[in-house]
């Protein structure tokens, strides 16, 4: 029962998800108007932004769960921790590559070493790729776990210290979409945000899935030892 | 005498005995800067240059000491008897992260005025760049004492602690590369910005002495 009303809210979710996301990238390409200097190219931001604010706040996420972890000792929590890191990666690694897109349309080029945004993204990338290597490093069950959250609490903490260190390393010539100075136009900032929920439904959806297939596998595995042992 | 000063003593003597690490550290750094003096092919560096070659070769010979810090432990059963005495395991993350901080201190007393010998017109940067260099060492001891033990616990030991390091240490090598470039740019040190690197060093030891603190315990489990 209990898993049978999880299969209905996900399956909702996701309708939910695809709904909000269409709605976000209709508002995007058909309500916001054409921007002034960047012209068509600019549309790819309603991809980027989105995808490295949930990308990074998947993290964070991630870093929570893995406090409630060691707090509980509950396996559940190292799961979702573990899951939500793994979506961030995959959206991170979107990231990359929506933004060398964008810096070639307006910039030139495919990457600017320059610019902090981007760098201290792929440091905040590069971090995480190793949570991959750390979690196959250790076997026993409880302990891979236990270090696993206690690095996704340290990476959690890093993300904010990187952006501060490296912007202030570097001038800026990113374009900072909530800036002081006036900010998005009433029409983008409405496609935006939409676009931006839907990024965030899409994560949730993602982690989710993950989760329900690990646990669906799991419970495979032990009918099968089950079986066999019958 | 306390714990801490029950351990840190012991870590001290065993290298004074032994001299694992930090000879090896030395002389890698040294052996790092005769390279890049055949690489760039220069007898004087001074600003981003200066900095840009000492920050990161006192980083990587600093790697080579945090991988050994508990490989001794775990080999001969050091943590099996931590376990067992009846004191705050947070104590053992204080004192392995001080006697790395004691390490690194050594390191860049020998390593830095020979940096200055073979690059340096003028040393008189090094001064404050010494109190970068310290801050940036307790950033570098509270980071790497969590993680040289996460690796030393894996099948993957040395290979782990520097992948996860290098990321992680970024911030730190910003600030005292940002400094440094300043302090030893050649006209002798110029203060701009140094305040700000400071800041930033300061908030990163703190950040992750209260992570190593609350998290140290959870490594130590079985």
């Amino acid at each position: 029962m209990a898993t049978a009303l999880q299969q209905i809210t996900l399956r909702r979710l996701a309708i939910v998800t695809v709904a909000v996301m269409g709605a976000g990238y209709a508002l995007a390409f058909l309500y916001a108007p054409q921007d002034a200097t960047e012209g068509f190219a600019q549309k790819i931001f309603y991809l980027h932004v989105p995808l490295a604010i949930v990308s990074l706040l998947g993290f964070i996420v991630a870093g929570i769960h893995a406090i409630r972890h060691l707090r509980s000792g509950d396996p559940k929590h190292d799961a979702r921790s573990y899951v939500s890191i793994h979506i961030s990666v995959i959206l991170g690694l979107a990231v990359l590559l929506t933004g060398a897109i964008w810096a070639k349309s307006q910039w030139g080029v495919w990457w600017e070493w320059r610019e902090p945004t981007l760098v201290s993204f792929l440091i905040v990338f590069l971090l995480y790729a190793t949570y991959y290597p750390l979690r196959y490093a250790i076997e026993d069950r409880d302990r891979q776990a236990r270090y696993a959250s206690v690095f996704a609490i340290t990476a959690g903490a890093f993300v904010p210290l990187n952006f501060l260190a490296v912007r202030l390393a570097q001038p800026y010539i990113h374009p900072r979409t909530f800036s002081s100075s006036g900010g998005l136009p009433g029409e983008m900032l409405l496609a935006f945000l939409v676009c931006l929920a839907g990024m965030a439904l899409l994560w949730l959806t993602l982690v989710w899935f993950e989760l329900d297939a690990k646990a669906a596998s799991a419970n495979l595995g032990r009918i099968r030892r089950a079986l066999e042992a019958s | 005498m306390t714990p801490f000063t029950a351990i840190l003593r012991k870590d001290l003597r065993v290298e004074l005995r032994t001299l694992r690490s930090l000879p090896a550290m030395a002389l890698f750094a040294v052996t790092a800067f005769v390279i890049f003096r055949f690489g760039l092919d220069r007898t004087s560096l001074d600003g981003e240059l200066a900095a840009g070659v000492l920050v990161p070769t006192l980083l990587f010979a600093a790697l080579l000491a945090i991988n050994r810090l508990f490989v001794a432990e775990r080999e001969e059963g050091g943590f099996e008897l931590i376990r067992l005495a009846p004191i705050d395991r947070t104590v053992l993350f204080a004192a392995k992260a001080s006697a790395l901080v004691i390490y690194l201190v050594v390191l860049e007393l020998i390593a830095v005025p020979i940096f200055a010998l073979f690059f340096l017109d003028t040393a008189s940067g090094l001064v404050p760049f010494a109190l970068v260099l310290v801050l940036a060492d307790i950033g570098l001891a509270a980071t790497g004492t969590v993680i040289s033990t996460i690796a030393t616990m894996s099948s993957a030991r040395d290979l782990l602690a520097p992948l996860i390091l290098l990321p992680l240490l970024v911030p730190l090598v910003i600030a005292a590369a940002g400094a440094g470039e300043h302090l030893l740019s050649a006209g002798g040190p110029d203060y701009g910005g140094f305040g700000k690197w400071l800041g930033l060093l300061g908030l990163y030891d703190l950040v992750f002495l209260l992570v190593g603190y609350a998290t140290f315990d959870f490594l130590l489990e079985d």
